[in-house]
């Protein structure tokens, strides 16, 4: 591997690293601040975008970093789905700041500073776990992930935020430290390696019984996926301002959730030891519920922002769902529905936000005819929402399709029955916003104050990636060849 | 004979001599330079010890050319080198600390008596730990001991006289039991260097003085480990002792003891010997209670420096299940964990040390608002407390990845859960501090204390960060445990 390779991979880490450091010197100068985000982040993207020629040369640039056990090291490598998850994350890491700079100051949110140094140094860890050469580096920037986007939750420091730091740290530690840490530590005994090797590392050394409870352990020891019962964290770490919402718990953390899942799957356990030994059956069935049960709170959430975090948790069970059914249809789906939930979803939460600022609206039920005063905001909003329920052309039909298929394939179809009436079900809560902003007449509420779209730059943020969510339809067939090479 | 052929005995030797002359000169300044000097070259002497011996090669000294098994022994192994470069590390730091520290709370005609006292405390626990000699090392625990005592009593409040006298009860009471323990394994095999005992030992194994031996060691020393529920006095004396001596108990005290556990379990009982007797089950138990019995009423205390206290109680917990546990790695954990460990709690009690400087106290009801008025120490103690919870990148990852891969190797599955679940107990009483420090806000606004003084600054920040040092880079931690492991049990893990 020739050096300047691995020497991007390092500079995939240290590059926010390094602009929240200085991000955090300038915290007296608000715009040179802001100036810092866009030129780490831009640069960010530079650098992860000069890994794709390698990438899809077949290349899997690697990187040790230090051996910190005997053996295991901390090890950067990339391969086809790290990189498709490094793209979305630090792509969207630019048009969420563009929104961020925008939220922030409209709301006159205080401790600016403190927030993008940490959102700098999340990103950074999200790098991490994209790029981890191995489940220990992996697990170590998945709990540094989890502590550098405490603060962010925690950002308004009240009462409220306080509760659901406290529920979010407790969820995703006590899972990942209960469960995952064991399922880890079991495996490097057991395997003598924690490495993501294709195909997987428990084929031959681990017993069908163990392969089932080592996954179980490692199912739900990822508490970012949400998979229930440990679902209840997301709808908590709404508290947090909307843009962590819309990065962090739409995309950056959610997604290494997920992430995860599927790399664990497919590098650790492997698809063909878990199709012989038959261990990921229960998971179809768990994630399927998840999918479903979600949904249904959904419906019946009137706040905005907690009906989209349930419809996050109905999402991210798509991709473990599609990712336990172990055909390469489904996998394929279940990896393209990472890139595109992440940008419909980022949309809807932007839209979300872009209503609080400008009509200081959250409930579902005060969105009468807001489509009349907001129109961009509501029309970007819909075209997401189109991705959520699976209709072209957005690139959630392209990945609901191939999930479809996939599991049609199998003749799964529990998993087709899921899909199918999950799809119903997320019209259900999706539709009726988007009929009532549109057909509504405003209410003549007393508060009644005139207001227009959100400030500009958050407006450009939500148009840029609701679309990026079509056009992703049209260029499906890009992510899909790195899709197809997850196997 | 050149002088490092003696360093074994000067190592001992400088702070049991720099001890009468700090009393001599009854000068503060002289009496501290005096230590720091003696306490800087037993760090630069332990060091040269562990470099020597990380081949697996043994020192041997003889006190006054009277070969062993008649004379006493000093002996390094690659175990006691690891204990000594932490007892005198810490020593070297926390006396830097100290310097400032004791003067905001011990009485300024008392300090040459402090300093007295602690190169006493730092002879005996240098002592015990390179002694071969069975009874040479109750003389140095009783060294350490009522020096430790004395500094305990030099706290504040006139509850640390209380609390000085609770330990010396529960000390004293120890140290019968240890000298009973020594003497039945003297009348047994007829020698005190613990080596010979080993060999005199292979064919008396399972008699009943020989058990009874064991018994009364093991009792006597959980007493100064505070294995639970043998406890009760370390948290009043970690407490209401000055800073200094908070940090430094804290730190090499109670790792000194389980040193002499691990001595006398492996490397006069052996490890063969050991996995057949009752008392691994015992240890384990008790280990487990300690771990959750003391950190969940660590989650209940309205002091910092109680709270950390009881945490210490839970933490040697891990270690002596390392002990318990009994193979390579969970020895290697135990090893870890004691240097581990130690540097962490050293750290958070000097931490604690400025926030007494600062604002008189660390009850929770000041520290309102420390992430404000205190930033760097707060996010100091935020980060040993992640390494209490055993988060990666901390050194308290590093240890507990060993005692969990011990765990799984016995494939007790039970104890695994046990271990991770004790890890969120200490998640709880961490937030305790984060809860207070950086989501209440300062009753009086105007709380921002003294401004704090370099040489108490720079011990607590270099301790900190090698707590995420060691939690990087593991090469000299993990190389001394499993070397010091290979040493007891004769095994290269």
């Amino acid at each position: 591997m020739n050096v300047p390779t691995n020497m991007a991979l390092l500079a995939c880490l240290l590059t926010p690293v390094i602009g929240a450091v200085l991000l955090g010197l300038a915290g007296k100068r608000p715009n040179l601040r802001e100036g810092l985000t866009f030129a780490t982040a831009g640069l960010l993207l530079l650098v992860v975008a000069s890994l794709i020629a390698p990438v899809m040369a077949g290349q899997t640039p690697t990187l040790e970093i230090a051996d910190i056990l005997p053996g295991l090291s901390l090890s950067l490598t990339l391969e086809p789905l790290g990189l498709l998850f490094a793209l979305i994350a630090s792509g969207l890491w630019i048009v969420n700041s563009l929104y961020s700079i925008g939220y922030m100051r409209a709301n006159g949110e205080a401790n600016q500073t403190r927030f993008f140094v940490f959102f700098a140094l999340s990103i950074a860890a999200t790098m991490g776990i994209a790029l981890a050469g191995n489940f220990f580096t992996l697990f170590v920037f998945y709990e540094i992930l989890t502590l550098v986007t405490f603060p962010l939750v925690t950002h308004h420091g009240n009462a409220a935020a306080k509760r659901s730091g406290r529920i979010y740290l407790g969820v995703l530690m006590g899972t990942s430290i209960c469960l995952l840490l064991p399922a880890l530590i079991a495996i490097w005994v057991l395997t003598g390696t924690t490495d993501f090797v294709s195909g997987g590392i428990l084929a031959g050394k681990v017993s069908p019984a163990l392969t089932l409870g080592l996954l179980v352990l490692c199912m739900f020891g990822v508490g970012k996926a949400a998979l229930m019962p440990f679902h209840f964290w997301l709808p908590n770490a709404m508290v947090a301002p909307t843009p962590v919402s819309a990065l962090l718990h739409a995309v950056a953390v959610v997604k290494a959730g997920v992430f995860t899942v599927v790399k664990l799957l497919v590098f650790i356990f492997g698809v063909d030891h878990l199709a012989q030994t038959g261990a990921a059956g229960w998971l179809t069935i768990v994630a399927g519920i998840t999918i479903v049960v979600a949904s249904f709170i959904a419906l019946k959430a009137d706040n905005l922002k907690r009906r989209l975090a349930y419809s996050t948790i109905s999402q991210l069970s798509y991709v473990v769902m599609a990712a336990s059914l172990l055909g390469a249809l489904s996998m394929t789906g279940a990896v393209l529905h990472i890139a595109a939930h992440a940008v419909g979803k980022i949309t809807l939460f932007f839209a979300a936000g872009a209503i609080y600022t400008a009509a200081h609206k959250t409930l579902v039920s005060e969105l009468r005819g807001i489509g009349h005063t907001m129109p961009w905001t509501m029309a970007a909003f819909s075209i997401a929402a189109l991705s959520m329920i699976g209709l072209p052309p957005t690139a959630g039909f392209v990945s609901k399709w191939y999930m479809l298929s996939g599991a049609v394939a199998i003749e799964h179809w529990f998993a087709v029955g899921v899909i199918v009436g999950s799809t119903l079900l997320n019209a259900g809560y999706f539709l009726p916003i988007i009929y009532q902003a549109f057909f509504h007449k405003p209410d003549n509420n007393s508060h009644g104050q005139a207001h227009g779209e959100a400030p500009l730059s958050m407006l450009v943020a939500l148009l840029v990636t609701a679309s990026l969510t079509v056009v992703l339809f049209f260029v499906a067939e890009w992510p899909l060849s790195l899709a197809r090479q997850v196997q | 004979m050149s002088i490092t052929q003696h360093l074994p005995v000067l190592q001992v030797a400088l702070p049991l001599l720099a001890a009468p002359l700090a009393l001599i000169v009854r000068q503060r300044r002289v009496a501290f330079a005096i230590l720091l000097a003696a306490s800087l070259a037993c760090l630069a002497i332990s060091l040269a010890l562990w470099n020597h011996v990380q081949d697996g090669s043994v020192i041997s000294y003889a006190i006054g050319s009277w070969p062993p098994p008649w004379g006493i022994e000093y002996r390094v192994d690659r175990l006691n080198a690891f204990v000594l470069v932490l007892v005198s590390g810490m020593a070297s730091l926390v006396l830097l600390f100290s310097w400032r520290s004791i003067e905001a709370e011990i009485a300024e005609d008392r300090h040459y008596l402090f300093y007295t006292m602690f190169a006493l405390c730092l002879t005996g626990l240098l002592g015990i730990t390179i002694t071969g000699d069975a009874f040479n090392v109750f003389v140095f625990l009783e060294v350490s001991s009522l020096s430790t005592y004395v500094l305990i009593a030099m706290g504040q409040k006139r509850r640390a006289l209380v609390a000085a006298y609770q330990y010396l009860i529960m000390g004293t009471i120890g140290a019968t039991l240890i000298v009973m323990g020594i003497g039945m394994l003297y009348l047994m095999t007829g020698t005190l260097n613990l080596y010979d005992m080993a060999e005199r030992l292979g064919p008396l194994q399972g008699q009943r003085p020989v058990l009874a031996a064991l018994a009364f060691i093991t009792v006597g020393v959980s007493l100064k480990v505070a294995l639970f529920p043998l406890h009760q006095w370390l948290p009043n004396a970690y407490t209401y002792a000055p800073s200094a001596v908070s940090a430094f108990l804290a730190a090499t005290a109670t790792k000194v003891a389980i040193y002499v556990l691990l001595r006398f379990y492996f490397s006069v009982f052996g490890q063969t010997i050991f996995l057949d007797l009752p008392v691994r089950p015992l240890l384990i138990a008790l280990a487990l209670a300690g771990m959750f019995v003391a950190s969940f009423l660590a989650i209940y205390q309205l002091d910092l420096k109680r709270l950390f206290a009881f945490s210490s109680v839970a933490q040697v917990g891990y270690i002596v299940l390392g002990i318990g546990m009994g193979n390579a790695a969970g020895l290697t954990s135990s090893v870890l964990h004691l240097f581990n460990h130690g540097i962490t709690k050293g750290a958070i009690f000097l931490l604690l040390g400025l926030v007494v400087f600062a604002l008189g106290g660390t009850q929770l009801s000041r520290l309102k608002g420390l992430g404000k008025t205190m930033p760097i120490t707060s996010i100091g103690l935020v980060i040993c407390g992640l390494s209490l919870i055993g988060i990666p990148g901390t050194s308290g990852f590093i240890s507990k990845w060993y005692l969990i891969m011990a765990a799984v190797e016995l494939g007790h599955w039970w104890l695994v859960f046990l271990i991770v679940s004790s890890s969120l107990l200490a998640t709880a009483y961490v937030w305790k501090f984060v809860d207070v420090a950086y989501f209440q806000s300062p009753e009086t606004p105007a709380a921002a204390g003294r401004a704090l003084p370099l040489t108490m600054v720079l011990p607590a920040l270099l301790l900190t960060a090698s707590t995420l040092y060691f939690g990087i880079d593991t090469r000299f931690t993990i190389g001394s445990a499993t070397g010091a492991v290979a040493s007891m049990i004769g095994a290269q893990p």
